[in-house]
Formats: C-alpha cells, sequence, structure tokens
C-alpha cells in the first residue's frame, strides 16, 4: 500500500524468488523481513541460522525429516477431487488434504522438522506459541515423539475458544501457559513466548509456528511446508496431466499458503490467491485482514505489513478463527503481494461458516475454519471465472472447532419424525 | 557540546563526584496523563539521566510492570506526538539530559527525519529502542546522528566478547549494560558474576556504562557503581509511581542518601 514498486523491479524481484535467492543473507525478502529483536536474543538466532543451514542441507538431517514425515505424519497427503463441490461452484475442484496429516492440520510438518533441528541443536526444551492449538497440538506430539520437555504458550481467549486441544496438549505432556497479557491472542502468545526465551535463550527452542518473526524463522517455516506444494503440484499434474488455474490458502500468519504457494511461484500461469479474515466487518479491529488493510511496520522481529493506528500501535483483530486472529503477516507474503504474484482477498465469519457447512454437506469433508476462508474465497472467485481448475488447501480439519460451531447452530434440518 | 554527549558529561560529573550515576526510567503518561511534566521534573532533579518510555502495543523486551503501565499510557492518550507536545510546553528545565525509551514500530511510523528534528527541537539527546540489533539500526541512527542525537547500544551476558567491543564503540550517550538473560523487572536480584561481566564491557567501552535490568535498592547500585558508571532504574520507579509515592525520595534514597 505504500511501497510501490517500479515493474522492472518486480520482475526482478520476482527472478529472485524464482532462483531462490529470497530471503537474502540478512533474511530479507525484498524489502521486507529482517531480525528486530533484543540484543539477548542475536546470539540464539545467529546460532539458529547456523544451524538451518547446516542441517537442511545434511542428508542425513534430511533422511531422517523425511522418514518421520512419511511413516508418523502420513505423507504425502492425499489430492481429493470435489465432484459436488465442483458441480455447484461450476468448476473443477480440487483439494490438497493436510488434514489427514497427523494431528489434522499442515502444522505438523514445521513442528517434526523444527523439532529434530532443535534436538540436533541440543536443546533442553522447546517452548512455543499457538493460536487455534494446532501448533500447539502438533509441538507437543513431536516433542513427546523426540523425548523433548514442551511449555507451550496459548492466549486466554483461545485457550477458552479452543478447549479441545488445549486438554490434547496436556495429553501430549506439553505444560499449556494461558497468556493474560495484552489481546490474550496469539499476538501476545508470540510475545510471551519470546520474553521466555529471552530469559533463556541458550537452553531453550524456541518452536515458532508460522512464516513470521525474525530471521531464520520466515525462511526455515517455509521450508518446512514446502513440501506441500511439490506433493500438490506432483499430483495434480499426474491426476490431471494439467496444473490448476488457481489456487487457493487460508492466510493469518501465512505458513500453509507459503507451503502450497512457493513450488508454484515460477509457474506464471498459475494463479495464486491468498484469503485472510474478513472477521465481521472492514473497520478497525472487526477484522484480521492485514494484507488488504496493512501497512508496514515492525512486529515480533520482522518488518513486514501490519494493522496499526497512526502512532504505530498494533491494533486488535477479530476472527471467527483463532489461527487467522493476527494483526501481522509473514514478509514472503508481504513481498509476493507487493510484487504482485500472489493476490490477495478477504472473507467474512459468515461467509466462512457457510463455506464449511457446504464442504461437510456436499464433500463428507469438515475443515478447520481457518481453511473455510480459503473455500469461502475460492467459491467466489469460480463465480467469475467459470468453467475452471481449482486447487484448494485443505489446511486442516475442524474438529477442533466445535465448541465455536455450536454457537452457530444449522436451521433445524432433521425430518419431524 | 552535541546532545548525545550532554549525556555522557552528565554521567561523567556523577562518577567524578564519587557517585555512580542514575538513570531513571518512567513511562510517559502513567499512571495519569496529567502526572508527566510534574513526575518528570521530580525525576530530573534527582536523577543523572532520564529515558522516558514511549508506549507501545507489544513491549517483548518488558515485565509486567512496564507492559501494565505500557497499556495505560496508550489507553490514557500517550503518544510519541503527544509526548514531544508535553516536552516542548514544559516551563521547567530539566536539569538531567533526556532520552526516549521506544519500540522501533512507533519510530518508524513518525519517520527518522522528523522524529531526529523533533527531538532536536524538545531536548531529547538519545534513543534507546530494545527491538533494533547493530546490524538493523543504520538507517535511525544514521538519522539521529545529523542532529546530534544519539543511539545507546545494549549488551547482554549472552554477547559473544568481539560483539561487545562493536556494540560499545557503535553506542553513543552510554552503553546500556543489560545485567540478566531476561526482561525488564525481574525480582531475582543480580546474577552471580554480574561484576566480571561489567568489568568485560567497560574494559571496551569508551563511553560510561550503565547496568540496568532488575536494580532496585541502593545497596545494588553500590555495588554496580564499583564495576559501571551507572544504574538504570525502571521497574522499582515505576511502582513508586504506581503506589502515588516519591519519586525523589526514592531516587535519593537509592544513592545511599537519606529521603
Amino acid at each position: 500500500m505504500t511501497i510501490e514498486f517500479t515493474e522492472a523491479e518486480k520482475a526482478r524481484l520476482l527472478e529472485d524468488v524464482i532462483a531462490g535467492r529470497v530471503p537474502d543473507e540478512r533474511g530479507r525478502f525484498g524489502p521486507f523481513g529482517g531480525r528486530y529483536v533484543p540484543e539477548t536474543l542475536v546470539p540464539a538466532l545467529e546460532r539458529l541460522t547456523e544451524g538451518v543451514h547446516r542441517y537442511l542441507k545434511d542428508p542425513d538431517f534430511l533422511a531422517r525429516f523425511h522418514h518421520e514425515l512419511a511413516t508418523w505424519v502420513g505423507r504425502p497427503t492425499a489430492l481429493t477431487h470435489a465432484p459436488n463441490l465442483g458441480r455447484a461452484w461450476g468448476a473443477q475442484v480440487w483439494f490438497k488434504r493436510e488434514d489427514l496429516a497427523h494431528t489434522g492440520a499442515h502444522k505438523i510438518n514445521n513442528a517434526i522438522g523444527q523439532a529434530l533441528l532443535a534436538k540436533m541443536l541440543g536443546a533442553k526444551r522447546v517452548i512455543a506459541e499457538t493460536g487455534a492449538g494446532q501448533h500447539g497440538v502438533a509441538s507437543a506430539a513431536a516433542c513427546a515423539r523426540l523425548g523433548l520437555p514442551c511449555t507451550v504458550y496459548m492466549g486466554a481467549v483461545d485457550v477458552e475458544r479452543q478447549a479441545p486441544n488445549v486438554d490434547r496438549m496436556r495429553r501430549l505432556g506439553a505444560t499449556v501457559h494461558a497468556v493474560q497479557s495484552g489481546d490474550r491472542t496469539l499476538r501476545s502468545a508470540i510475545d510471551e513466548a519470546l520474553r521466555e526465551w529471552v530469559s533463556d535463550p541458550e537452553g531453550t527452542y524456541y518452536l515458532l509456528g508460522s512464516v513470521v518473526g525474525p530471521h531464520p524463522y520466515p525462511y526455515l517455516v517455509r521450508e518446512m511446508h514446502a513440501v506441500i506444494g511439490r506433493e500438490a503440484r506432483e499430483q495434480m499434474l499426474k491426476a490431471e496431466g494439467a496444473l490448476p488455474d488457481a489456487v487457493f490458502a487460508c492466510v493469518g500468519g501465512g505458513s500453509n499458503a507459503i507451503g502450497l504457494f512457493h513450488p508454484m511461484v515460477a509457474d506464471r500461469d498459475v494463479q495464486l490467491i491468498g484469503v485472510e479474515a474478513g472477521g465481521s466487518g472492514m473497520g478497525l479491529g472487526e477484522h484480521s485482514a492485514t494484507l488488504s488493510r496493512g501497512r508496514p511496520g515492525v512486529l515480533q522481529g520482522s518488518y513486514t505489513l501490519l494493522l496499526q493506528d497512526d502512532d504505530g500501535q498494533v491494533q486488535g483483530t477479530h476472527s471467527i478463527s483463532a489461527g487467522l486472529d493476527y494483526p501481522g503477516v509473514g514478509p514472503e507474503h508481504a513481498l509476493l503481494q507487493q510484487i504482485g504474484r500472489v493476490r490477495y482477498v478477504s472473507a467474512s465469519d459468515t461467509e466462512a461458516l457457510d463455506a464449511l457447512n457446504e464442504c461437510c454437506a456436499l464433500e463428507g469433508i469438515l475443515p478447520a475454519l481457518e481453511t473455510a476462508h480459503a473455500f469461502a474465497g475460492a467459491r467466489a472467485w469460480a463465480r467469475d471465472n467459470p468453467g475452471r481448475r481449482l486447487l484448494i488447501g485443505l489446511s486442516g480439519r475442524g474438529d477442533k472447532d466445535m465448541p465455536t460451531l455450536a454457537k452457530h447452530p444449522l436451521e433445524a434440518r432433521d425430518a419431524a419424525a | 557540546m552535541q546532545p548525545h554527549e550532554r549525556i555522557t558529561a552528565a554521567i561523567r560529573k556523577r562518577v567524578e563526584g564519587g557517585d555512580p550515576a542514575l538513570v531513571a526510567f518512567l513511562t510517559a503518561g502513567y499512571p495519569t496523563a496529567e502526572g508527566f511534566l510534574p513526575a518528570l521534573e521530580v525525576i530530573a532533579q534527582a536523577a543523572d539521566v532520564v529515558e522516558i518510555g514511549v508506549p507501545f502495543s507489544d513491549p517483548m523486551a518488558d515485565g509486567m510492570t512496564i507492559q501494565r503501565a505500557s497499556q495505560v499510557a496508550i489507553d490514557n492518550g500517550v503518544s510519541l506526538r503527544w509526548i514531544f507536545a508535553r516536552l516542548a510546553e514544559r516551563d521547567f528545565a530539566a536539569s538531567a539530559p533526556l532520552l526516549l525509551m521506544s519500540y522501533l514500530n512507533p519510530l518508524l511510523n513518525f519517520g527518522y527525519e522528523a522524529l531526529a528534528r523533533r527531538s532536536a527541537e524538545v531536548g531529547v539527546c538519545g534513543y534507546i529502542v530494545p527491538d533494533l540489533p547493530l546490524e538493523e539500526c543504520a538507517p535511525l541512527r544514521e538519522a539521529l546522528e545529523r542532529e546530534g542525537v544519539g543511539l545507546v547500544q545494549m549488551v547482554t551476558p549472552a554477547t559473544p566478547a568481539p560483539r561487545i567491543r562493536l556494540l560499545c564503540e557503535a553506542s553513543r550517550g552510554f552503553v546500556y549494560a543489560v545485567t540478566m538473560t531476561g526482561i525488564t523487572g525481574g525480582a531475582r536480584g543480580l546474577p552471580a558474576g554480574v561484576a566480571e561481566y561489567l568489568d568485560r564491557v567497560r574494559e571496551v567501552s569508551p563511553i560510561p556504562v550503565c547496568a540496568g535490568f532488575g536494580i532496585r535498592e541502593a545497596a545494588q547500585v553500590s555495588m554496580i557503581g564499583a564495576h559501571a558508571e551507572g544504574a538504570v532504574v525502571g521497574s522499582a520507579l515505576i511502582e513508586v509511581l504506581e503506589r502515588d509515592g516519591d519519586p525523589g525520595a526514592f531516587l535519593r534514597g537509592l544513592r545511599g542518601r537519606d529521603a
């Protein structure tokens, strides 16, 4: 919105993304990203960056990671054809089924990968933040698998609205810390996890759950999730002999979207569309549509787009889905938007709920409320672009959302007997 | 004398008198907006340097005390613009040089050129920016230095020796030596090894070293004084203001003088 690139700069930055030159060694995605943290964390982030460069190219580490993905996570996840939804929308619709990954969402790819990295780097304990609870559950499960103690920071508002996941984390051996400061959602949970990490930067590994935060996290988390897009691309070619016309993913911090989009950025004929939470309206505090409504700023270690007021105070957000309820976004998304490679739209709480119900009824799949935003965005696009081939990132299952869904009952549908 | 040199001079003057310097921190507009200038006047008489906290919605390096103060100040309508306006209208000459402590985003929003100009106009001599490490600081530092305003660098017990040297050389006003890995307002007291750590920092620093985080008592100030030029007092002073206590008396007490 305020960073203007010339067409030549956009083209050059896109070439950089495609050629793997982004981020640069300072963690910059064009102007975005970087490392804005207290001095105490600089040596810890340096060690992590060295570890990332070493192990993400180490054949033994990668073999172990891929073995865990195949035998514990359950990869590759399926590509599912959705003919009923396709008929309703006048489109060819395919799902990439991250809901079928262990623990029910894409988050597990990153959690097991980073937990393995923590182990290699000699961490004594792991801390993680969570919004919807999916990253918390994934971190707890990965840490249990590898024998690492795990503490999860979760905003008190989210603890309440995602109660089933809190119980799952505890059963998986994690300590859940309800954060009472700030807005008591995902953003406060990240602030609190950072504070905890500042207190013990050497023994603690911070398992950040999205493509946000200081370098190297936006890069590291992208690499852990890029498997989603690589698999989906291959599966589409195998099933259809062609790539999709358009690919949809929901965007909060943006981890599943980057995982799906990144391997297809070079396929210039494939439209990439991220769907943010439009919440209950477009007034301040009513939504979480950072890319549509934000301005550049620094939050939680990264220069990116933010929802903020004129004084630079970060604004409250709202979404029916805890996982999208975040005022910032990954710096790579900010770049992909500004150079015009990915288009970002938003879907309201109501549109997401309708899309969720439609997917349940027509395809027998209950997507997460976060994921339902991608469905709502895809449905709107299909209306304007009939007869096209769509791929939707089905990032997680919706069982965790039953307490929220209970507040939005279906019209009485059971036949009076 | 450049504004940042006024900070250094104030600290050295106190040290020459045989006492460690006191750097006092208050969150602007906490507990009340009206109380800001009166509190500043009292604190600027008792302390050698005053650090004015610009409230931010996400203070990730701060503990509960400053988080709470920050949120109340925002609710009281305090912003960077507001702070500059109050400083411009004050009718007392602050005896102690003033610094602003701010997270980066409010400064970024204000614009670095305007920030430097406005700082020089209202007598702000330096900045402490806890989420701006050396590698990212060039644009802000260059803009501030064109007006003679200094950017204070922080070192911590986790900082490797070669980096401590770099930070000390880049710092202006003084070097802020964080006493512990952790957030502000810790109640654990000073960690073991703090004396040796401060000695290491002082050995390579061309400007005074002031230690902060977890300092609440006269005995700690006096102990710090043997290994650094000064002590930064933040959360403990905020708590005095919170109780409607007398900040001047509290600061004089930290020097081991009677209130």
